[in-house]
C-alpha cells in the first residue's frame, strides 16, 4: 500500500527535478527580463531628455551633452545587411558544395575549418582587417570598383583601411560560419526523395539543386539569414576597431562611419558626464529592440513561408 | 494453381475486352493522347551493378518489349531495385553506384562514354517506391516541374498536358478544382498518382516504376493497376513489385530475382511471359516463391 501512496504523490525524485528544471528555465525569463529593465532604468536620464526623437535625430555633441541615435540605428544597419547580402550567397554555395559535391572527407574537414572560424575571437578579426583585409581591399578591390560604379556616391571618395567598407567585408567574414553551417544542416535535411525525383525528370544537378532543394529548404535559410543579421547588428570589437567611430550619416561606403555597438565600445569608459553614459545605455537598449524586431520579424516569415516543408507527405 | 485462379480469370476477362475494342474508351483513350507511339525496347546485356566494391546484382540480361509491362519480382535484398534503377542511370546517383555490362536503348547503349545521363533520364522516367511530390509546389506545378527544364511553353499549351497527363493518371476528376492547392495537400495514393502524372508530362519512352503501390491502400492500389493498363497503350513499362498477385494481374513479362547463398549478388533466376512465371514456372525455387512457399 506505501508503494501505492508513494506513486500517487509522486516520486520525490521527480520532484526535485521537476522544481529544478521549472526554475532554470525562469531564471532564462528573469535574466533577460533584469537586462531589459536594467537599460531602461539606466538610461532614463536620456530618455527623459530626448523622448522619442532620438531615433531621428543625428544630433553628436558630448561637451553640450546634446545626442541622437539615428547615425548608429544606420550604420549598424548598412554594415549588417551589406555583410549579408556578400555572405548570403557564398555561404549557401559553401553548404552546396558541401552537401550535393564534396566527399564525405573534404566535408568533415571544411566543417571543422568552419566551426573553427566561428570561434576566433572578434579581436582578432578587427586587428586583421587593419593590417590585411583593408589594405588589400583598398589595393585591389576598390579601384576596379571604382573604375565601373565610381559615379555612385556610394563608392566615392579614396579608400581607407579603416572604413565602413572594411568593416563590412570584416563583418561577412565573420557571419560567413553563421550562414554556412546552418545552411549545411538544412540542405543536408532535404530529403533525398527530393532529390531523385527531379533528377528522374531529366534535371541536371544544378537544375535539381535550385528547383527541389532549394525551395524545400527555403525557410531554414531565412532562419540562418536571420541569425547572421542579429550577430552582424551585435558585433562589437572587430568593428569598434575597424570602422572608424565617425558619429555621422555616411553616403560612401570608403567614409568612416559608427554602428551603435561600436560607439557604444569607444566611449563608454571615458564618457565624460552621466547623460553621455546614459545615453549610450538607451544606445543598447535600442540595439536590443532591433535585434528583437530582427529575430521576431524572421521567425513570422518562417512561418509563412514554411508551408511547404513542414506539411510533409501525408499518407 | 489455385490461388491464382482468380486472377486469372480476370486477365483473361481484360484480355478479351481488349481484343473486342471496349471502343468507347478507345475513343476517348486517342483523344485525349498525342498520336506519336512513343514505346521502346530496352535490351539488358549481362548487366552487373556495384555499389563501391560490394557487387548488388551480377550477369543480368534481358528483353524488355515495347508497349508491354514488365514485371520484376523476388525476395527482399535480391537487387530488383538497384536493377530498375541501372535502367534510367539513377544507379550512379547513390555514393559508389557503378556498372558493367550494357542497356540498350533503342539500339543505343545508355551508359556508352558520350551519352549524358540527364538525357537518359528524360527518356527513361521513373516513379518512386514513396510518393514524393515538391511540396512547395502546387498540383499543377508539380506536373509540370520536368517540363520546365527543358524549354518555356504556352501556358494553353501546359494546361492541356496537365489535364491529359493526370487524367492517364486516373486523378484529373478528384484534383481539377484544387490545381492550384499544395501538391503534399492529398492523400498518399493520390500523391503517387501525381508523380506518375509528372513522370508522364515529359513524354519518356519508358517508364519505371519501383513499388508505386506497396505503401498504399487497396483501392489506391487499384486505381494505379487501371492507370498502368491504360499505360502500356502508350509506353513501356517496367515495374518492380512485391505482390505477386499484383505482378500476374498486370504484367505480361515476369522476371524472378533471387540470391542463392546470403552475400552473393543477385541474379536474374528465371524471365518469362508473365503466364508461364505462375502457371509453369521453369525452375524450383520461382515456383517456391510464386506459390508464397518463402519470400
Amino acid at each position: 500500500m506505501d508503494l501505492f501512496k508513494q506513486l500517487r504523490r509522486g516520486n520525490p525524485g521527480d520532484a526535485i527535478f521537476k522544481g529544478l528544471a521549472v526554475l532554470f528555465g525562469l531564471s532564462l525569463l528573469f535574466i533577460s527580463g533584469l537586462v531589459v529593465f536594467e537599460l531602461w532604468y539606466q538610461s532614463s536620464l536620456s530618455r527623459g531628455e530626448f523622448g522619442w526623437s532620438v531615433l531621428w535625430s543625428t544630433e553628436w555633441d558630448p561637451p553640450g551633452e546634446r545626442f541622437g541615435a539615428l547615425q548608429f540605428i544606420y550604420g549598424t544597419l548598412v554594415t549588417a545587411l551589406g555583410a549579408l547580402l556578400l555572405a548570403g550567397p557564398i555561404g549557401i554555395g559553401i553548404a552546396a558544395f558541401l552537401v550535393e559535391i564534396a566527399p564525405r572527407r573534404v566535408d568533415r574537414v571544411v566543417g571543422i575549418v568552419v566551426e573553427t572560424l566561428a570561434a576566433v575571437p572578434s579581436v582578432v578579426y578587427g586587428l586583421w582587417g587593419i593590417f590585411v583585409l583593408g589594405p588589400f581591399l583598398c589595393s585591389y578591390v576598390a579601384p576596379p570598383l571604382q573604375a565601373v560604379l565610381g559615379w555612385l556616391p556610394l563608392f566615392s571618395g579614396p579608400c581607407r583601411s579603416y572604413s565602413v567598407f572594411t568593416a563590412t567585408f570584416i563583418l561577412a567574414i565573420m557571419i560567413l560560419p553563421t550562414v554556412a553551417a546552418i545552411s549545411r544542416d538544412v540542405i543536408r535535411a532535404v530529403p533525398d526523395a527530393q532529390r531523385e525525383a527531379m533528377l528522374a525528370l531529366g534535371a541536371t544537378r544544378w537544375e535539381m539543386f535550385s528547383r527541389a532543394v532549394l525551395p524545400y529548404a527555403k525557410s531554414g535559410i531565412v532562419g540562418a539569414f536571420a541569425l547572421a543579421l542579429g550577430r552582424a547588428a551585435g558585433e562589437t570589437m572587430a568593428l569598434a576597431i575597424i570602422i572608424g567611430n565617425a558619429p555621422r550619416i555616411f553616403t560612401s561606403l570608403f567614409d568612416q562611419g559608427a554602428t551603435m555597438a561600436s560607439i557604444i565600445a569607444a566611449n563608454f569608459a571615458n564618457a565624460g558626464s552621466a547623460m553621455f553614459v546614459s545615453f549610450l545605455i538607451e544606445l543598447g537598449l535600442i540595439l536590443f529592440a532591433i535585434t528583437l524586431i530582427i529575430n521576431v520579424s524572421a521567425r513570422l516569415l518562417v512561418w509563412t513561408v514554411a508551408s511547404g516543408p513542414s506539411g510533409g507527405i501525408r499518407a | 494453381m489455385r490461388i491464382f485462379g482468380e486472377t486469372k480469370e480476370r486477365m483473361d476477362k481484360r484480355q478479351a475486352d481488349r481484343r473486342q475494342g471496349a471502343p468507347g474508351e478507345r475513343e476517348v483513350q486517342t483523344r485525349t493522347a498525342p498520336a506519336v507511339e512513343r514505346a521502346q525496347e530496352m535490351v539488358v546485356e549481362n548487366l552487373s551493378a556495384y555499389y563501391g566494391n560490394f557487387k548488388a546484382i551480377t550477369d543480368v540480361s534481358m528483353h524488355i518489349r515495347p508497349n508491354k509491362i514488365t514485371a520484376l519480382i523476388g525476395p527482399s535484398g535480391c537487387g530488383k531495385s538497384t536493377f530498375i534503377r541501372t535502367l534510367n542511370r539513377m544507379h550512379e546517383v547513390a555514393p559508389g553506384g557503378r556498372i558493367e555490362g550494357r542497356v540498350l536503348l533503342d539500339g543505343e547503349d545508355i551508359y556508352a562514354r558520350d551519352v549524358d545521363p540527364v538525357r537518359v533520364r528524360r527518356r527513361v522516367g521513373m516513379v518512386f517506391q514513396k510518393p514524393n511530390p515538391f511540396p512547395t509546389m502546387s498540383i499543377y506545378d508539380n506536373v509540370v516541374a520536368g517540363l520546365k527544364l527543358t524549354r518555356r511553353r504556352k501556358k494553353s499549351e501546359l494546361d492541356e498536358i496537365v489535364e491529359r497527363t493526370l487524367r492517364q493518371a486516373a486523378l484529373w476528376d478528384e484534383v481539377k478544382n484544387k490545381l492550384s492547392e499544395s501538391g503534399t495537400s492529398l492523400s498518399g495514393g493520390q500523391q503517387q498518382r501525381l508523380c506518375i502524372a509528372r513522370t508522364l508530362a515529359v513524354e519518356p519512352e519508358v517508364i519505371l516504376m519501383d513499388e508505386p503501390a506497396s505503401a498504399l491502400d487497396p483501392i489506391s492500389t487499384q486505381k494505379i493497376e487501371d492507370a498502368m493498363e491504360e499505360l502500356k497503350e502508350r509506353y513501356t513499362v517496367v515495374i518492380v513489385t512485391h505482390n505477386m498477385q499484383q505482378a500476374a494481374r498486370i504484367s505480361d513479362y515476369t522476371g524472378f530475382f533471387y540470391i542463392e547463398n546470403m552475400g552473393d549478388p543477385g541474379r536474374l533466376w528465371e524471365f518469362d511471359e508473365t503466364d508461364k512465371i505462375f502457371s509453369n514456372p521453369g525452375r524450383k525455387e520461382t515456383e517456391d516463391y510464386v506459390t508464397g512457399r518463402f519470400g
